[in-house]
């Protein structure tokens, strides 16, 4: 789960970490209002989960409230790459005499929480190491010993420079440290971490992503949710187990488990067709997950037609025929459906469809192609 | 011949008593594989169809004499699961549970480490040698016997892959998947050393998705130490950057972990990627002709 700065801010606050005083407003007179509160000069910043906000024109300075106002007029209702900013963050301005950049994410090669830290920040990460690879430092932190006075702060010192700069930058660390492993987050970005002219480190802008699968460990965190990470549709489906992404596509698609989800994907582009989304009914079968992802892929306007792909492993086919029958009586999915099951329980799963009138083929490759020419064994009646 | 599982495995099944566990309990024990006992805490002494149930993983070993087992525990227990599975001695554990939290992984595999077992998973279908021993969760009956290694990162689509294979008549020594997840326990690169040392294996499939750099380090590791053909599958040439396609690991993220990359990486070592699932029988033994003809100059 991504969340937006002043949330990822919210969470740095807590865990000790030095940032910008700043509230979030919904309207420009509550940004003129925080402004008036925060003293002046002030950033609004427009809170989506996208990168390239400053580009899009979503991050200004305001020297008073008045012009908080208006440019929290601007930017409010502004999209950027197609999202719609409905909150601004009005924050204190620092001054900014130099800019660096640390993060922490999961390291797979090392299967350890790695380190990132770089005397050049305010662009990505990729951008840097593209251009100034020699000023990052990578480190990884063992989770048993967890951070490491000795070792990781020399690290730290080659990026921040020796003296306060490798102090502060060591107690930030160490928050950040904190708050990756007490939340269980899978990035926590500083970027850009600003040297004031006073000589103190702050978080001027931040990133946190959260682990999805270690959620439930923290209700507290629910409340950082919102539709925009995943749309209203995403949400949904989410919400009945399944993994859902929409594209732009025309063909529909529903397939246990990713990998074959993707590969069913590619193969419709392959084959000349655009796929509508990836849909994921995930790895234990219940006939119910097959009617949601029916609904859920039925309302969007674009699909066309519709291919529910199983392979069974630990998904059954009678399970997934039950669901298809279950969705063709209380749904109207207003495309014509195509069919591919194979695996556990493909005989049950055959048989049941065949009782109800509708066929579905064994292979993979002859399913997309009648999908994607529109020749689907079975007519969705008129 | 195989790796890592054969006639001498003795599996037990932790979670026996759940509805996944239960079933593929039965299923792997249908196939033919040595399923001595299961886990349930609080259900020891009960028994599931001639198997017996015992309250931890200890008790279970000690009474069956295991050497490996298979994880269907829900996510919020599959640390601890693991945990016991490690502190029994267990030399293989296939973790089949997907949706565990990063960190308890990382914190798992150092322990697993330690005592000298090694991880399959999590998040996968487990592993299978072919008229031999089935441990996890595919379809039996799409398998045949032969010298085709396969591994992969996904679990449906290995199933595919592996069924096209079996129709074009070539049989599998063992097949492994490794999941979906961004820590796993066993890679890529050690499982196909694991093939290229088996005398039973006389070449590879490997089946990448987008997401990470394992499909990089292997391309590189069969360039620079394999002589045994290998033919790949990458999947998610279509998927959206900065989108988590259902497995947590199959994510593009800073233009890193595309599949175009990995098709290249793996192209360059001299790896035929099919564009098709269906096209890699035939890519594998245009390859393995190709090493015959070789040997026979």
């Amino acid at each position: 789960m991504k969340l937006h700065e002043y949330q990822a801010k919210e969470l740095l606050r807590e865990h000790g970490i030095p940032v910008p005083e700043g509230r979030v407003a919904r309207t420009p007179e509550e940004a003129g209002a925080l402004a008036g509160e925060i003293g002046c000069p002030v950033m609004i910043k427009a809170q989506v989960l996208v990168g390239g906000r400053g580009k899009a024109g979503g991050v200004k300075m305001a020297k008073d409230p008045a012009e908080a106002v208006s440019l929290a007029r601007a930017i409010l209702g502004m999209k950027i790459k197609g999202i719609e900013v409905q909150q601004v963050l009005v924050a204190r301005a620092v001054d900014i005499s130099s800019e660096y950049y640390v993060s922490l994410t999961v390291d797979r090669a090392s299967k350890s929480i790695q380190c990132i830290a770089s005397a050049s920040g305010g662009m990505e990460i990729e951008e840097i190491a593209e251009k100034e690879p020699h000023k990052i430092v990578r480190f990884t932190v063992d989770p048993e010993s967890g951070l490491a006075r000795g070792a990781h702060y020399d690290s730290l010192a080659r990026a921040f420079g020796a003296g306060p700069g490798a102090e502060q930058a060591w107690q930030i660390v160490s928050g950040m440290y904190g708050l990756f492993t007490g939340k269980d987050c899978s990035l926590v970005e500083i970027n850009p971490c600003a040297l004031t002219p006073a000589g103190s480190l702050v978080a001027a802008d931040a990133k946190v992503i959260l682990d999805d699968n270690a959620l439930f460990r923290h209700p507290e965190l629910e409340k950082y949710r919102s539709a925009e990470e995943y749309g209203a549709d995403e949400m949904d489906a989410r919400s009945q187990g399944l993994s859902y992404v929409e594209m732009d596509g025309t063909i529909g698609c529903i397939v246990n488990g990713a990998g074959l989800a993707m590969a069913t994907m590619d193969l419709i582009k392959y084959s000349g067709g655009s796929p509508a989304n990836f849909l994921d009914v995930g790895g234990s079968s219940n006939p119910e997950k097959v009617l949601h992802a029916l609904r859920i892929i039925s309302k969007n306007p674009r699909v066309t037609a519709i291919l529910i792909n199983i392979f069974g492993g630990i998904t059954r086919c009678d399970d997934i025929a039950r669901g298809i029958l279950m969705a063709k009586e209380k749904l109207a999915i207003p495309v014509p459906l195509t069919i591919r099951l194979i695996g556990t329980n493909e005989k049950e799963g055959r048989a049941l469809l065949q009782a109800a009138g509708v066929e579905a083929f064994t292979e993979l490759t002859e399913a997309v192609q009648a999908v994607v020419r529109g020749t689907p064994r079975e007519r969705a009646r008129a | 011949m195989s790796i890592l599982i054969g006639r001498d495995t003795r599996v037990i099944v932790q979670g026996i008593t759940g509805r996944d566990g239960s079933f593929h309990a039965r299923s792997m024990k249908e196939y033919g594989t040595a399923v001595v006992g299961g886990v349930t805490p609080g259900k020891g002494g009960q028994a599931l169809d001639g198997i017996p149930v015992f309250d931890t993983v200890a008790e279970a070993v000690n009474a069956t004499g295991a050497n490996c087992t298979a994880i269907f525990v829900p996510a919020r227990a599959a640390a601890g699961a693991l945990a016991e599975a490690c502190d029994a001695g267990l030399p293989l554990i296939a973790c089949i549970t997907e949706g565990i939290p990063v960190l308890d992984m990382i914190g798992q595999s150092r322990k697993i480490a330690r005592a000298g077992a090694r991880l399959i998973g999590p998040n996968c279908p487990g592993l299978i040698t072919p008229g031999a021993a089935k441990v996890g969760i595919m379809p039996g009956r799409i398998h045949l016997p032969g010298n085709i290694g396969v591994i992969s990162r996904s679990g449906t689509l290995t199933y595919e892959v592996v069924w096209a294979l079996t129709r074009a008549g070539m049989g599998q020594s063992t097949c492994v998947g490794v999941g979906g997840d961004p820590v796993i326990g066993t890679k890529f690169i050690e499982l196909l050393e694991l093939f290229e040392a088996d005398p039973g294996t006389a070449g590879v499939v490997l089946i990448g998705e987008i997401g990470g750099d394992d499909e990089e380090k292997a391309a590189e590791f069969i360039r620079s130490s394999m002589k045994k053909p290998v033919a790949a599958f990458i999947s998610g040439r279509t998927a959206p950057p900065e989108k988590r396609m259902g497995h947590a690991g199959a994510i593009v993220s800073g233009g890193r972990g595309t599949a175009e990359a990995k098709v290249e990486a793996l192209k360059s070592a001299g790896v035929p990627v099919a564009d098709r699932p269906d096209q890699i029988p035939d890519l594998l033994a245009e390859k393995l002709s190709g090493v015959r003809g070789g040997s026979e100059r």
